[in-house]
């Protein structure tokens, strides 16, 4: 199969470049695109890129497919190929390191911008805080998110502004403090959000849903959190 | 050390896990200049896999639970080499650091009165095994260890501690007086290399599991903590006890449910014999875990393995037909597909014995502090400490139970923190480590780099998996144990002589991978030689030539010495302080 891979080297390259590797595949098995990138490496070390779990919990290999982003370890290659190419590039829209490896910086400084830590400043006591299975269960499709930012470096608003927008993972991981019935900052998280750009450049486009690879809704999530800020407002 | 940038701090954890990350917040809490050093974002740490939850006796889903049960299980379950007084520790503080996770907002499952939800976890009783079933793992559905770690960063970034993400530690600086002050560390996404120089250094590097070619282990996960310490020249203890888990996908590792062999599935070998009737007559393939991984491996050895290689079996599930696979084992059949490239509604899924966790590791106190044995007296390591996978406190002896690997990286990553501030506020003093002493910190590192014709690391790295995974693996004797030490002997000069043909500084995985492969055979040769050495069966180290526990001569933990490769004795802890010891006894559920 025919495998083209972006490259690109600081030391000694002036700029990127799209590799051609020709990488025969195992008869009768449809490897992942992870297996492919080690099959790659195991012929040329100089290829760079981030792998951890294999499983697709740990979100280290988001990497961009044939044009669509999403894990190289639970993306088999038929999924992705078209017209017997397989086509892997980084995560669009942030710096790249070298070759895979992006720059995720920007990324996790919206992450932690949100204040991702429960706040309460009421003691607790010398047991656990009760919440019941109800409040529980609101946390169920936001806490499961890996950072792996599949979502926005897919999401054109995030790709214009970065600094500003903080972006569907981001977004996602404030309304998971928002909505925990523990958390008692929610006015503070609020009142940081409400500005044009960090929730409402949001254009709904949608992307972030499509490519997750836990399955998870970024943009029902901003949805809960323009409510919020607009029943704050009236 | 010219040019060598240095950066300073109170304490340095190496390792961006659970336990390195509990360490880190308890002293960054505490307002010490505290860095936790990883060589991943810290939320890809191997923590992030742990699925079913965390054992503690909170007494939520039974009020009357007592953490002396679960003390009893867990010293059972170790098959009695497990040291007293940390478990004693273990289970009794468990519980306040389970609550202090919670409040820091980890997103627990619940019960309807809104108490931690917690389930039934294998080897676990009421009232010291006499009152039944017990339910005492804490759980976040079958995503506690994403859901723990996620809020262990959290907390971190609350508490402003330093984090160097994406460096990677070399090894160990030691000061004239042999006072670990520091570690060589390489930032990855620049090429630097950095002295990183510390009061307290903290080993929270986690396992090693693949010294395996099948392991359910992240890739990451190739014990360069335990690299380092051997390296140094420090013991490390009970390296031998490795856990198996019998069904995990050929080639991938990801773990298949005992659910499968529980809705009547069944093994098979090449010639599509259901081999367990022979070892199991009465359970089959419902055996106990360690009867089926190690009929497993006999079958293998014994050249009825399946594929090209005859190097797995077959797990047969198309037999119970498409609706059971899909309304009973829904997540199997994605599993399968996903990682054997295979429906099992169709065929059978490749499977084999993978290897899972390191009961053994850097001895350590209860305090996470790092023990040698010199002369055979047990020695404190000034500066450097280890905590969860890494060390080898010791709460697992021989086996793991179920759960209890994330409370034991919780309670005593917190241990250490809480020891090295108090070491901290009396004021640590030593001698600033000399251009020497750093020089010969960086010896490895030079050797690598400054080598330009030599062994490739893909090779040898598939070469020294497949050697454990034969010889080593669940099931172990003399003979073929002797084989893999020659093999391993045979490879050290070659591991050695590493040389990597991509030498630019930028992101350089080669580099990494190359310094991997040779913590990974540090780690290999130890289990090696400590499981030739430990003439006995028990727990996890399973013998066909010594099948039975050896009290009179192997009720303690071994000490391997890297430098002498020998083994020695090291005695087990019955003297729990608040509680009666103990008494081995025969080990039956």
């Amino acid at each position: 199969m025919l495998v083209s891979v972006y490259r690109y080297n600081p030391e000694t390259d002036r700029e990127p470049y799209m590799q051609d590797v020709e990488v025969s595949l195992p008869e009768g098995k449809d490897l992942m695109v992870l297996d492919v990138l080690n099959l790659i490496k195991e012929k040329d070390q100089s290829l760079s890129y981030r792998r951890s779990c294999r499983e697709g919990v740990c979100g280290s290999d988001g990497v961009n497919m044939n044009g669509k982003n999403g894990l190289a370890c639970i993306t088999p290659v038929s999924e992705v190929v078209t017209g017997g190419k397989l086509v892997v590039r980084p995560l669009p829209g942030l710096p790249v390191i070298r070759d895979l490896v992006v720059d995720m910086g920007v990324f996790y400084k919206q992450y932690q911008r949100i204040k991702p830590y429960l706040q309460n400043s009421t003691p607790a006591g010398g047991r656990e805080r009760l919440q019941s299975p109800e409040d529980r269960a609101k946390l169920d499709g936001l806490y499961e998110c890996i950072l792996c930012a599949c979502c926005s470096t897919s999401c054109p608003s995030f790709w214009w502004n970065p600094e500003k927008f903080v972006g569907p993972s981001g977004l996602l991981q404030a309304y998971r403090f928002l909505a925990d019935s523990r958390d008692e900052a929610t006015e503070e998280r609020l009142a940081e959000l409400d500005d044009p750009f960090s929730v409402f450049r949001c254009r709904g486009i949608m992307n972030c849903v499509s490519v997750c690879p836990k399955g998870l809704n970024p943009t029902k999530a901003i949805g809960h959190i323009r409510d919020m800020l607009l029943s704050r407002a009236t | 050390m010219t040019g060598l940038r240095k950066l300073s701090f109170d304490a340095v954890v190496i390792g961006g896990g659970g336990a390195g990350m509990r360490a880190s917040l308890q002293m960054a809490q505490s307002g010490f200049k505290t860095a936790c050093l990883t060589k991943v974002f810290p939320t890809r740490s191997h923590t992030v896999s742990a699925q079913g939850g965390i054992t503690c006796a909170i007494a939520s889903a039974d009020p009357n639970d007592d953490w002396r049960w679960h003390m009893y299980d867990t010293v059972k379950g170790s098959d009695y080499i497990g040291d007293q007084d940390a478990i004693e520790y273990m289970c009794s503080v468990g519980p306040e650091a389970v609550f202090e996770l919670e409040h820091m907002g980890l997103p627990f499952s619940r019960f309807e009165n809104g108490r931690i939800y917690q389930r039934p976890f294998g080897g676990q009783s009421k009232d010291y095994g006499a009152g039944g079933q017990a339910a005492r793992t804490c759980a976040a559905a079958d995503r506690t260890g994403h859901a723990l770690l996620h809020t262990l960063y959290q907390a971190n970034l609350k508490n402003n501690t330093t984090f160097l993400n994406e460096w990677f530690a070399v090894d160990l600086v030691r000061n004239q007086d042999g006072v670990v002050v520091g570690v060589i560390a390489i930032e990855i996404e620049t090429g630097e290399v950095v002295f990183v120089e510390s009061k307290a250094t903290v080993l929270a590097t986690g396992g090693a599991g693949r010294i395996y070619a099948s392991t359910t282990n992240a890739h990451i996960n190739t014990g360069d903590g335990i690299g380092m310490a051997l390296r140094a020249g420090y013991a490390v203890q009970d390296i031998e006890m490795w856990q198996f888990h019998p069904t995990g996908i050929y080639g991938a590792g990801t773990l298949v449910t005992e659910g499968c062999r529980g809705e009547g599935g069944y093994l098979i070998n090449k010639d599509g014999e259901r081999f367990m009737e022979r070892y199991a007559p009465n359970a089959k393939d419902l055996a106990g875990r360690d009867v089926v991984a190690r009929s497993m491996m006999t079958e293998i050895l014994e050249g009825r393995g399946c594929g090209e290689h005859g190097d797995h079996v077959f797990l047969k599930l198309d037999h119970l037909g498409k609706e059971i696979l899909h309304s009973r084992l829904p997540g199997i059949t994605e599993l399968s597909k996903t990682f054997a490239h295979v429906d099992p509604v169709n065929a059978p899924i490749p499977v084999v014995p993978t290897c899972h966790y390191m009961m053994g590791g850097i001895p350590t106190n209860v305090n996470g502090q790092a023990i040698t044995q010199v002369n055979g007296k047990d020695e404190i390591i000034p500066g450097l400490y280890a905590c969860g996978e890494a060390a080898c406190v010791s709460v697992h002896g021989a086996n793991r139970l179920g759960g209890n690997s994330l409370l034991d990286l919780v309670v005593f990553g917190r241990a250490a923190g809480i020891f090295i501030e108090e070491q901290l506020q009396q004021g640590i003093d030593y001698r600033l480590a000399s251009e020497d002493d750093v020089d010969r910190a960086m010896g490895r590192l030079n050797s690598l780099d400054s080598n330009d014709n030599g062994e490739d690391t893909a090779e040898l790295k598939r070469e020294l998996q497949n050697c454990m995974q034969n010889y080593f693996g669940v099931f172990r004797d003399g003979e073929y144990m002797k084989k893999g030490r020659d093999e391993l002997n045979a490879m050290r000069d070659r591991v050695a002589n590493i040389a990597i043909s991509d030498k630019s500084k930028a992101f350089n995985t080669a580099r990494m991978e190359a310094l991997e492969l040779q913590n990974l055979f540090e780690v290999a040769e130890a289990t090696a030689i400590a499981a030739d050495e430990r003439t006995e069966s028990r727990g996890a180290h399973s013998r066909n030539d010594f099948p039975e526990r050896d009290d009179k001569n192997w009720l303690c933990h071994s000490m391997y010495h890297p430098e002498t490769k020998k083994l020695t004795k090291r005695d087990v802890n019955f003297k729990p302080k608040t509680v009666d010891t103990f008494e081995p006894k025969v080990r039956t559920y």
